[in-house]
């Protein structure tokens, strides 16, 4: 049945769309707090990836192993901030950005020297098997990836709400010359916002290692997250969720149904063309804050 | 006159001493026959994990040659590596800098597009470049490319091969008629290589091709596989690259797919392929040129001789019978084999790369020097001419079956025949267009 397959197609593509924001988070959190492109999440994902299932393949049990993966992302999100962006600060959002994309080349290499170049399998002991609603298959790997990205949306929306440190992020967020002055300490909140990141990097490390298998392309899947951000604006988790979803659904879409009329192999590039449209219509993203400048 | 100081006498003869000493080692350099393989390694970035596999396969070999023999009738074997993360521009550099140092025998990349760009360069400086299991195709044609080798397999025979292996399962090549065949290929120029091959084979059999492709670098194939799906095709020919391999078994399998129905190209054949796809890749068939296991006799004298003694090149000692291990060692067995047969023409002395090249376009193994080899099973033989640069190598097909490959083909013989006069009609186009004299390989032959 055509409209089975059309369902299959689409549901897929929005489980997809899933994955890509889990990549997108982490981007949000680190723009909507220092308003740093941090290009170096894909590294960080990697990173945490690759220390996580080399543990386990030494020995530890899971629970070990996820600890002193944090203890490292925590470590190297503070070291980034120290080390490299804090004696930037004040400096242009490019270079910045340079910044954050020497640290991935670094944090890239630094993996292959400490846990080698192997490719390694990751089982989080969930079954890839097709389930069927209705005629139309639905990945139950897909589902679990999507309460993931729920249960982490959900986290950080708590966190932000209700918690000490989680207010100061959003101060810091909406005008960072006040959060100062009313006492915050921006080195303390942009060391966290870092850390945070790297739990984000861990979470989305661990399901797209488990589908990817834990190699180095796994750094690559920040190609996919540019368009979720353009989509969805920079500094909005709502937005990295719903531009998410679009781009899933368009690449998938796109693929099958436009795909065969021009030689196939589009879904790699028709999600930059909808960004792009996008961005001339609304330059700041579906949920992207405004940028008001006095002149 | 003065007399010299004694201050002055010692400083002379400390001069002399060191002119004698310099003098006395020149000759001895120059008499140390030594034989170069300068390798384009990449032991990090993207495509590390085959590169060390490969590379370092290739080192064991030449490693135990100098360990076991002494060398090639005496000669020593010397090698170094220049990094070049796959990347070309690094690749060209490599060259360009290891060039330099004398006794170049050939030049091993493992890369596509290192292997185009030094084309040109390695016809000038006449050193032979080997492209075991890919390249161009035309190159075949030694005729048009001199210096050029594809040893063993280029990416038509290997689609002959499938397809013939394909007709095996089925029970004859005629039974192919009224399949359908989809063959998922890699975004890029590799990966298109073979689309008019699988074409022209789908005419000739009498089956149905749909070839998909995949954006490189091929995490996402949602929308392909449930293209597939809704084709149901008996078969899907994986021509993968890197992540794109694991994803195509998982995907499949999340759709239903079968992985005993998906047969994988040369590049998509090894261990970094099907671990990371896990249960998805149980069942999965893929080709291959050499066998993979540690059970053959010079797989076996290596771990010996040379892990034994702590010169082994592999860090992790698992990994010794890998499938890029042991298509480093075959490549191994390949150079060192044109360069002995290369010595029986021109002297057991350090050859020129021109010397190398003939001893490549001599390289005639038959089953019965490669069980001498100690490489029974582990590759079938190779028969190079100045015509054939490829050599008629043999493939064969192994299956995985969760933990390690198992062959489960005799040695097939593509179709060279069908393919011959496609190759000759690109290699002589590319003749025409460099202002290329075509070899008379019956001339040649006659002259030698």
């Amino acid at each position: 049945m055509e409209w089975q397959f059309f369902t299959e197609v689409l549901v897929g593509g929005l489980l997809s769309g899933v994955m890509y924001s889990l990549v997108a988070i982490g981007f949000v959190l680190i723009y909507k707090t220092s308003g740093v492109l941090n290009f170096a999440q894909g590294a960080l994902l990697l990173f945490a990836a690759l220390t996580f299932v080399s543990l386990t393949e030494r020995g530890l049990p899971g629970w070990a192993a996820i600890l002193l993966t944090l203890a490292a992302m925590t470590v190297i999100g503070a070291a980034i901030e120290r080390a490299v962006l804090r004696p930037l600060v004040n400096q242009p959002p490019i270079t910045l950005f340079m910044a954050t994309l020497g640290v991935s080349y670094v944090i890239e290499g630094a993996a292959q020297l400490l846990w080698g170049t192997q490719v390694h399998g990751l089982d989080l002991g969930i079954d890839d098997l097709p389930l069927e609603f209705g005629g139309v298959l639905v990945s139950s790997f897909d589902l679990f990836a999507a309460a993931v990205a729920g249960a982490m949306v959900a986290a950080l929306t708590l966190f932000f709400r209700y918690t000490r440190i989680g207010l100061g992020f959003r101060a810091v967020a909406d005008d960072q010359l006040a959060a100062l002055a009313v006492g915050l300490s921006l080195d303390r909140i942009w060391t966290a916002v870092w850390t945070a990141a790297g739990v984000v990097a861990l979470v989305a490390g661990l399901v797209w290692g488990a589908r990817l298998g834990v190699q180095f392309s796994l750094s690559l899947v920040v190609l996919k997250a540019l368009p979720v951000l353009v989509l969805g604006g920079f500094d909005s988790i709502a937005g990295a969720i719903v531009g998410g979803l679009i781009v899933g659904a368009v690449e998938k879409l796109a693929e099958v149904y436009i795909g065969p009329f021009v030689g196939g192999g589009i879904e790699g590039w028709i999600a930059y063309v909808a960004a792009l449209g996008f961005l001339l219509i609304r330059p700041s993203g579906l949920f992207g804050a405004k940028l008001v400048e006095r002149v | 006159m003065s007399r010299p100081n004694t201050r002055t006498l010692s400083l002379r003869a400390a001069l002399l001493g060191a002119l004698l000493g310099t003098a006395a080692l020149l000759p001895a350099a120059a008499q140390a026959d030594e034989q170069y393989f300068p390798l384009q390694s990449y032991r990090v970035g993207p495509y590390a994990a085959g590169g060390t596999g490969f590379f370092g396969g290739f080192i064991d070999y030449l490693t135990l040659v100098n360990t076991r023999d002494g060398g090639v009738n005496g000669v020593k074997l010397t090698w170094d590596e220049c990094e070049t993360q796959y990347e070309v521009e690094r690749g060209v550099e490599c060259y360009k800098r290891q060039k330099n140092r004398p006794g170049v025998a050939a030049w091993n990349p493992l890369s596509v597009g290192i292997a185009y760009a030094m084309i040109d360069d390695v016809g000038r400086d006449k050193v032979p470049l080997i492209t075991v299991n890919h390249g161009r195709t035309d190159s075949t044609d030694g005729r048009v490319f001199k210096y050029v080798f594809p040893l063993l397999l280029n990416p038509y025979s290997e689609s002959s091969g499938i397809v013939n292996y394909i007709g095996t399962r089925e029970g004859g090549l005629e039974k192919l008629k009224g399949k359908k065949i989809v063959v998922l290929y890699h975004g890029s120029p590799y990966g298109k290589e073979t689309i008019p091959i699988y074409q022209l084979l789908a005419e000739k059999y009498g089956f149905s091709v749909e070839q998909v492709e995949v954006p490189h670098p091929g995490n996402e194939q949602q929308s392909q596989w449930l293209s597939i799906r809704r084709t149901k095709p008996d078969y899907v020919v994986l021509r993968g690259w890197g992540v794109m391999n694991p994803v195509a078994l998982k995907t499949a399998q999340k759709v239903g797919f079968p992985a005993d129905r998906i047969i994988g190209n040369v590049w998509s054949n090894s261990e970094e392929d099907v671990i990371p796809a896990g249960d998805a890749a149980k069942g999965y068939t893929a080709i291959t040129t050499q066998a993979s296991g540690a059970d053959y006799p010079v797989l076996q004298e290596i771990a010996k001789t040379v892990y034994g003694a702590g010169k082994g090149n592999l860090d992790d000692k698992k990994r010794i019978g890998s499938v890029y291990h042991n298509l480093g060692i075959v490549n191994g067995i390949l150079n060192v084999e044109a360069v002995r047969i290369a010595q029986d023409k021109f002297g057991k002395r350090t050859l020129t790369g021109d010397e190398v090249r003939w001893g490549f376009e001599h390289l005639r193994l038959d089953p019965a020097r490669v069980e001498a080899l100690g490489a029974k099973g582990l590759f079938h033989s190779i028969n190079v001419s100045v015509a054939n640069h490829e050599g008629e190598g043999r493939v064969t097909f192994q299956q995985w079956d969760g933990a390690k490959w198992k062959v489960v083909s005799d040695w097939i013989a593509p179709d060279w025949a069908l393919l011959r006069p496609i190759i000759e009609k690109s290699s002589l186009a590319y003749a025409a267009e460099h202002g290329i004299q075509v070899r008379d390989p019956a001339a040649e032959d006659a002259s030698n």
